[in-house]
C-alpha cells in the first residue's frame, strides 16, 4: 500500500524548527465509508452563543513506530506526553471534553490510519484523535495526528509536523490546533506564548520581573531580574523582540528586550517619562505614549529610533493605544471628556472620535485580531473586562471580580486573558482567562503571581 | 507598616540598589568617623547630629514631604500649599539642594492611566514650588502610578493616603 502523505499548510512552510513531515509510515486504511443515505450530520462545535455542549472526544497515547530513546525522553513517554498536552490544550478551550492519556485503551502503530470506530463509538466520544511519533535519523521527531469522525467512520483532517525534540510540546500544540480549527472553525491558538510580568514581595514594594511563556504556563522564563519595576511587555509579531516598560535607573522608559540576545534598547532618548508600548501590526512602529510636564500623549516611533510623531495634541491624558489589524487606525482611553473613554483615531492621528458611552470609566482598549472587537476594563465600582464592536456599541462584560485589569486578545480573537488584582493588603495578582463569550473562566498557572499580560501571535 | 519579615527585608535590599536613590536608604556613616574634609553634598545624620541641607534637615524642618490628592485630581489645595510653602522656605535656605519628587496614585486606576496621572501630580507640585521662585533646573520629576503604595489597604482611607506626590532631597 502507498504511504500517506501529510496535509500541507502553508503557515507552516517557513519555519525551519518546526516543518511539516513530508510522509508519515502507518499504511493506508481501507476506509470505511458511511453508506449512502446513512451519512450523519457533519461533526462540528457551536462557538457562537456560549458554549451549550462541549464535544466528547478521545486521544489516545501516540504510539511510536519504534521505541527511540531522544534528550526529551523515549518516544514511548513523548507518545504519552504529547497525548496529554493536547488533552489540556482541548480542555482549556472550554469547548471540548476530552479523555486522553494512559486511561484510554492503547492503541497500537498500524492501528494510527485504521481506527476502530465500534470500539470508540462505544464508550460515548463522537471524535477521535489518533496519531504518532517517529524518531528520524536526523534527530528530529515526526509527529503526526489523525482527526475522526467517530459516528461517520470518516477522517476529517490529518497534519504532520517534524520538530526538534526540545520542541515536542508545539508539535503537541500544533496537533490541537489543527483539530480545534477544524471542528470549531475558528483559528489556531495553542501554540502561542505570553510575555508577563511575574511579580512577588509585599504590596508595598512589589518585585517585578518580565517573563515569558506558552500560553498553558510551560516553558517558563525569567528575563529580567527584579532590579527594576517592569511593566506591561507585548510580542512583536515577528515574536524576536518584546516592548515594555522600564524603571532602569529611575527612569521610567519604553525598552524593546531582544529575547535572542537578552539585551534590552532604549526605544526614545527622551527626558520624559514614556509608556504604554505596543507594535504596529508590521512590526516597523512602535506606539507609545509620553508625559512631558503633566501632559500625556500618543506618540509613534520607528523600531529603529529616530524622531518620535506625536500623534494627538488634547490636554488630557492619551494612552493606551491599540492598533487594529489592518495598521491603519488607533483606538486609545482619553480623560478629555473629564472621565477616562475609549476614542478611535486614523493612524495618523486625525478624525478622533469617541466610542465609548456607558456609564463609568473605560481604559486599556486592545483591538481585536479579527478586527470586529474591542476589549477594554470597564471601571464602575468593580474593573471589569468587557468588549464592544470596533465602531462602538454592541458592549459586552464578559467578568465581574473586585479588581480585572488589562486584557489581551488570543491570536485567533476568541480568548481573552487579563490580571485579577487581590482586595486587600496582600498586594497579590493573577493572570486570568475568559472565553469571548464569558464563559470558561480559568486561571493561569504561573510560578510566582502575575500581571500585565501581553499574548503573542501563533507561531510560525 | 510592619514588615519585618525575610522577604520583605530581600525585596528591600533588591531594589534599594537600583530602584531608589533615597538618601534614607543608604546606611549611615559609623558615628566615629568624621565626613571627608571638603565634602560639600551633607549626607543626613551624623552620629547624632542632623547636617544642615541634608535628607534628614528637611524631613525635620517642612510641615511635611508629602501632598495629597483628591480621587482622580491633580489640584494643588489649601493643606498642600501650606505644605509646599514650607518646602519653598527649607529650599530657599539651601540653593545648591536637588530634590526629586514622586506622584503616586491609588490603587483603584489602570496601570498606565495611573502612570499619567502621577506624573500630573509630581509636575503639580513641582510647578507650584517653581511659582513660587524654586529653579525648576532644581526639581526632577518621577511618575510611580500605582507601583509603590504607602498604605496597604483597599479603603477609602488608604487609597486617600496613597494619592500623593513625596518631595525627595537628593544632594
Amino acid at each position: 500500500m502507498p504511504p500517506l502523505r501529510l496535509t500541507l499548510i502553508a503557515l507552516l512552510a517557513a519555519a525551519p524548527s518546526l516543518a511539516q513531515a513530508p510522509q508519515t509510515p502507518p499504511p493506508a486504511p481501507a476506509q470505511a465509508a458511511p453508506a449512502p443515505g446513512q451519512q450523519p450530520p457533519p461533526l462540528e462545535v457551536s462557538v457562537t452563543g456560549g458554549i451549550s455542549a462541549p464535544l466528547p472526544i478521545a486521544i489516545p497515547v501516540l504510539p511510536a513506530a519504534a521505541t527511540v530513546q531522544t534528550p526529551a525522553g523515549s518516544t514511548d513517554e513523548l507518545g504519552a506526553k504529547l497525548s496529554e498536552v493536547m488533552t489540556a490544550d482541548l480542555k482549556n478551550s472550554g469547548l471540548f471534553t476530552p479523555l486522553g492519556g494512559e486511561r484510554l485503551r492503547a492503541i497500537g502503530y498500524d492501528e494510527v490510519t485504521a481506527p476502530q470506530f465500534d470500539y470508540w463509538g462505544g464508550t460515548g466520544v463522537q471524535a477521535l484523535v489518533q496519531g504518532f511519533v517517529r524518531a528520524n535519523g536526523d534527530g528530529t521527531l515526526t509527529v503526526g495526528c489523525y482527526l475522526y469522525d467517530v459516528f461517520a467512520k470518516a477522517e476529517l483532517t490529518r497534519q504532520g509536523f517534524v520538530v526538534s525534540p526540545a520542541d515536542w510540546r508545539r508539535a503537541a500544540h500544533k496537533c490541537a490546533d489543527t483539530i480545534y480549527a477544524r471542528l470549531t472553525g475558528e483559528g489556531p491558538y495553542f501554540d502561542s506564548r505570553v510575555a508577563y510580568v511575574s511579580e512577588t514581595g509585599p504590596k508595598g514594594r512589589r518585585t517585578k520581573r518580565l517573563a515569558i511563556m506558552d500560553q498553558d504556563g510551560a516553558n517558563h522564563r525569567f528575563l529580567t531580574n527584579g532590579q527594576s519595576i517592569v511593566l506591561t511587555p507585548r510580542f512583536a509579531p515577528n515574536q524576536q523582540t518584546i516592548v515594555y516598560m522600564s524603571y532602569v535607573n529611575d527612569q521610567p522608559r519604553v525598552y524593546v528586550y531582544d529575547i535572542g540576545s537578552g539585551r534590552q534598547r532604549l526605544v526614545v532618548e527622551n527626558a520624559s517619562l514614556t509608556f504604554a508600548p505596543r507594535f504596529s501590526p508590521d512590526g516597523r512602529f512602535i506606539l507609545f505614549s509620553m508625559a512631558v510636564g503633566g501632559n500625556t500623549d500618543l506618540y509613534r516611533v520607528s523600531v529603529n529610533g529616530g524622531a518620535a510623531q506625536r500623534l494627538t495634541t488634547s490636554p488630557g491624558i492619551d494612552t493606551g493605544g491599540s492598533y487594529s489589524p489592518d495598521g491603519r487606525q488607533i483606538v486609545f482611553e482619553s480623560d478629555r471628556s473629564g472621565s477616562q473613554q475609549l476614542y478611535v483615531m486614523d493612524a495618523d492621528g486625525g478624525n478622533q472620535h469617541r466610542i465609548s458611552f456607558g456609564g463609568g470609566r473605560y481604559a486599556t482598549p486592545v483591538w481585536s485580531p479579527r478586527g470586529d472587537l474591542i476589549a477594554f476594563t470597564r471601571i464602575a465600582g468593580n474593573f471589569r473586562i468587557g468588549v464592544m464592536n470596533a465602531g462602538g456599541g454592541g458592549e459586552k462584560l464578559l467578568t465581574d471580580d473586585w479588581q480585572d485589569e488589562g486584557p489581551t486578545w488570543s491570536p485567533n480573537g476568541r480568548v481573552l486573558m487579563f490580571f485579577r488584582a487581590t482586595q486587600g493588603s496582600s498586594g497579590r495578582a493573577d493572570i486570568w482567562s475568559v472565553d469571548l463569550t464569558g464563559v470558561n473562566l480559568r486561571r493561569l498557572p504561573t510560578p510566582l503571581d502575575g500581571s500585565d499580560p501581553g499574548w503573542g501571535p501563533l507561531r510560525p | 507598616m510592619k514588615f519585618a519579615t525575610p522577604m520583605m527585608l530581600t525585596a528591600a535590599l533588591l531594589t534599594a540598589a537600583c530602584a531608589s536613590k533615597r538618601p534614607e536608604d543608604r546606611p549611615p556613616p559609623p558615628a566615629d568617623v568624621a565626613p571627608p574634609a571638603g565634602q560639600t553634598a551633607p549626607q543626613g545624620n551624623v552620629g547624632e547630629a542632623v547636617v544642615p541641607g541634608s535628607a534628614a534637615d528637611f524631613k525635620r524642618s517642612v510641615t511635611s514631604d508629602t501632598v495629597h490628592f483628591a480621587l482622580d485630581q491633580y489640584d494643588i489645595d489649601a493643606e498642600a500649599r501650606a505644605v509646599l510653602d514650607s518646602q519653598v522656605a527649607w529650599l530657599r535656605r539651601y540653593p545648591q539642594v536637588r530634590i526629586t519628587i514622586e506622584g503616586h496614585c491609588d490603587e483603584r486606576g489602570t496601570r498606565e492611566y495611573n502612570l499619567a496621572l502621577g506624573d500630573r501630580r509630581a509636575n503639580a507640585a513641582k510647578n507650584y514650588l517653581a511659582g513660587a521662585g524654586i529653579d525648576a533646573s532644581r526639581i526632577t520629576t518621577i511618575s510611580y502610578g500605582k507601583e509603590r503604595p504607602i498604605a496597604l489597604g483597599s479603603d477609602e482611607a488608604s487609597w486617600a493616603q496613597n494619592r500623593r506626590a513625596v518631595t525627595i532631597v537628593v544632594s
